[in-house]
């Protein structure tokens, strides 16, 4: 028994939960699940270094370890701070921290342009439902919010800087999955963004991720951009066999219909991408003959995704295949040519004036 | 007249270079050290002075120095924190453009005892011309064997490097200026761990300022017990004040831990009283982001006691009555002056040099200037000096590095104690542009408690 790893119990909103030594206060609590989890917006588990910023996730520790009892001083990051052995946690069951986590998503909201209506994001976008749950209905903020230009960042993402809340995790993603970095933060404070030096595009096979770990909607795809709600489509885990190497190819379609809007990577229940995908099967692949559809994928139900009850949805019978006997329709065609009044063999620039039926009777033989 | 063990010997000429310092009796204290202590015994000695960093914080220098790990075969850095940014202080730069050597004998010893072969010197951007003092002084050195390889036959080596930061504060912050010095952006890193661990280049690193180190002299040089005769307490020794403000004699000051604030302000000696006859109304004792003071509040303690120019004396009362000694920035404000105008420009700073990394911090700052805007410029509500509490009460303690608490603090100082002054100058939109509130009552004597 001697090989086996001593674990560390710590004791989070009054639950208790034993795990690995180095394991962060906030992966402890996904592992107990449900209300005790923290909110956060700039931590991401596959991202080396991220966490600590957006400070949504702050906890109290009211009793620091087994061998040192004291309390932390201060509220500390729960997805940077690790986990000592007879450590309490205190997360909803602390006033304190609820107030200060009210504080940090005000903080947040106040240049954010809450342009929902017209966001790609609005659904499935974090800060929304950080609102929703911790935020006040009302802003206290009277000022001019801050706004930025828009980037262009090449043909397949647009960078909407009014909206990012900085929370590093797309340099976090260039930084490690791509080859080279082209983006990253400029100037500081309240005015730094999110940008490249020279307006450059974003070009690397796997930069599309930057799309899905961006937890507002900041970065959205142009190739789905404004091409539907996201909770009026019906989302399916797919797979292809991608020549990439290091991608899965295991992704989520976004369709309606027979129609596929947009792939993503396949997304866990804390929000974070379950495995990296690249960007041609993120922006290329777009028919349905592409993939190999697995099902319908299961959506929280508290999500507005999940309001579009598509789950056995039936496909309404298409009445147009009676209609038209068997042949296929055609939405634009040349009826000249189509016609089977009309004879093709007969050339419209050859006739005088406008055509006349007569102009195509048969001859008589 | 107090005993000056820093500037004792600023006012020569020539001291700026090698020989006239070497003349006065430099790097006796490095020779001391060197060849007759060893890293232990120094590192005893530093720790039995009672030293504690000037750079703000006051934390004990030796028990830092003792934190350093040190695992085999890597190695381990100084650095001197020279990013003396916070606005009012200005004793660093005075040090290192007069007495040079005496900062590169305190860097000496202290890469001595922490075992670092290389030290670094990160100064701010501004001080443009300091590098230039700096490296003439380091050649100077090393011309004389005080630096480079197997310094004066003890085997121990030693190489200064200078480094100039681009002009941000944030780069003070011991984890931001290492980023910096990595020559990454000035973000303040996430703590643990911390850098006596991992510091620069991953590399256990002590940061200090540059008073801190260069106290390290005489310290070495008289020994710990003759140091802590001078001060108060816990307050050892004694200490660099950069006065500012309105008063008749602004400067840098060395004072020995064991005078009045009253004292420091009014004697001949030091600031020579409040310019032009004015009366005092308020004091910001350590660097913009320590809470400002009333006189009242300034001169006497809550409890009624004289207030002392030391660590404990300044902080006594904790922020409901009292303030900090900080990195010793010592701003005064006549009658004429105005908290609120006052307060805004210390916002406007911090929003400034927000590095923009964690959220309150970051849209705080900016939303507590434009706040204070409107109410310094007649627009301003009675609500907003409420919402001005919140703002800073929601920032303080919940950011990355105290940069965030070093905002909200001026802030909710003046609004502690200054409120009156706010509620004026939302009732009287209009007389407020045209003139200040003026002393008030806060130069009145306090009630004193009775004695229960």
């Amino acid at each position: 028994m001697a090989e086996e790893k001593k674990l560390f119990k710590v004791k989070i909103d009054n639950i208790t939960v034993e795990v690995e030594p180095g394991t962060t206060i906030l992966n402890a609590a996904r592992g107990i699940g449900g209300d005790v989890v923290p909110p956060a917006m700039c931590y991401y588990s596959k991202l080396q270094g991220s966490g600590g910023k957006c400070r949504t996730c702050l906890v109290k520790v009211t009793k620091g370890s087994e061998a040192d009892p004291r309390p932390m001083p201060k509220l500390v990051a729960s997805c940077r701070t690790t986990v000592m052995d007879g450590m309490e946690v205190a997360n909803i069951t602390s006033p304190e921290v609820l107030d200060a986590r009210k504080g940090i998503v005000e903080f947040l909201l106040i240049n954010h342009p809450l342009d929902c209506p017209v966001c790609d994001q609005a659904g499935e976008c974090d800060l929304q439902d950080l609102s929703y749950e911790h935020g006040a209905e009302t802003t206290r903020y009277e000022f001019k919010r801050r706004t930025f230009d828009k980037v262009d960042l090449g043909e397949h993402i647009q960078l909407h800087m009014t909206r990012c809340i900085l929370c590093y995790r797309c340099v976090f993603t260039a930084d490690q999955l791509t080859e080279k970095r082209e983006h990253g933060i400029l100037d500081r404070g309240d005015h730094s963004q999110i940008s490249t030096y020279i307006q450059q595009n974003l070009d690397n096979d796997f930069i599309g991720n930057v799309i899905d770990v961006c937890p507002v909607g900041a970065l959205t795809d142009k190739t789905a951009r404004f091409k539907n709600r996201v909770w009026f489509l019906k989302p399916v885990d797919a797979h292809r066999n991608c020549d990439n190497p290091k991608c899965c190819g295991k992704t989520v379609l976004w369709m309606r219909g027979n129609e596929i809007f947009r792939v993503t990577a396949r997304k866990d229940q804390f929000g974070e991408v379950e495995n990296w995908i690249c960007d041609t099967c993120r922006f290329d692949k777009k028919d349905v003959k592409d993939w190999v559809v697995e099902g319908p994928r299961n959506i929280d139900r508290h999500s507005v995704i999940s309001q579009g009850h598509y789950v056995n949805t039936v496909q309404p019978k298409d009445p147009l295949v009676e209609v038209l006997d068997g042949r296929q329709p055609q939405l634009l065609f040349d009826i000249h040519t189509t016609s089977q009044v009309n004879r093709p063999d007969i050339d419209l620039s050859k006739i005088d004036g406008p055509a006349h039926s007569d102009d195509f009777n048969k001859p008589k033989s | 007249m107090g005993r000056k063990l820093l500037l004792e010997n600023a006012h020569i000429e020539g001291i700026r270079y090698y020989d006239t310092y070497r003349k006065q009796g430099g790097y006796a204290a490095a020779e001391k050290a060197l060849k007759s202590m060893g890293p232990e015994a120094v590192l005893e000695e530093v720790k039995k002075s009672g030293l504690r960093g000037r750079g703000g914080a006051g934390f004990p220098t030796g028990m830092k120095w003792s934190f350093i790990a040190k695992p085999e075969g890597v190695p381990r850095y100084l650095v001197c924190n020279a990013d003396e940014s916070e606005p009012g202080t200005f004793k660093d730069r005075y040090l290192m453009e007069f007495i040079p050597h005496l900062l590169i004998e305190g860097l000496l010893i202290s890469s001595f005892t922490l075992g670092a072969n290389a030290c670094y010197i990160y100064i701010r951007g501004e001080y443009a011309w300091i590098p230039d003092i700096l490296e003439q002084a380091i050649a100077e050195a090393k011309n004389n064997g005080w630096l480079g390889k197997n310094i004066q036959g003890t085997g121990f080596d030693l190489e200064i490097y200078v480094q100039r930061g681009a002009g941000a504060y944030i780069c003070g912050e011991e984890t931001a200026l290492i980023e910096s010095l990595e020559g990454k952006r000035g973000n303040p890193r996430i703590k643990p761990p911390f850098p006596a661990v991992k510091g620069l280049w991953q590399c256990p690193t002590v940061v200090n300022n540059v008073e801190t180190l260069a106290a390290v002299v005489p310290i070495i040089n008289y020994g710990a017990d003759e140091y802590i005769k001078l001060g108060t307490g816990k307050s050892t020794g004694t200490k660099l004040i950069s006065a500012c403000g309105n008063i008749n004699k602004p400067g840098v000051y060395e004072i020995e831990m064991n005078i009045s604030v009253e004292e420091f302000i009014f004697s001949e000696e030091y600031c020579g009283g409040i310019k032009n006859g004015k009366r005092l109304k308020a004091c910001i004792p350590g660097g913009s982001s320590v809470p400002v003071l009333p006189a009242n509040l300034l001169l006497k303690t809550a409890k009624g006691d004289t207030r002392m120019m030391t660590y404990e004396g300044l902080a006594e009362g904790g922020f409901a009555t009292g303030s900090m000694l900080g990195s010793g920035g010592f701003i005064v404000m006549d009658e004429d002056q105005c908290i609120v105008r006052n307060t805004l420009t210390f916002a406007r700073f911090y929003h400034h040099e927000s590095c923009g990394q964690c959220s309150p911090c970051r849209e705080g700052t900016g939303w507590m200037e434009k706040v204070l805007k409107n109410i310094e410029y007649g627009k301003g509500k009675m609500s907003d000096i409420d919402l001005l509490w919140d703002i800073q009460r929601k920032i303080e303690g919940n950011t990355i590095c105290p940069l965030g608490d070093a905002a909200a603090w001026p802030v909710a100082a003046a609004i502690r104690h200054f409120r009156d002054e706010f509620e004026w100058h939302v009732k009287n939109p209009e007389e407020a542009q045209r003139r200040n509130f003026g002393l008030a009552h806060y130069a009145d004597p306090l009630p004193v408690p009775a004695a229960v």
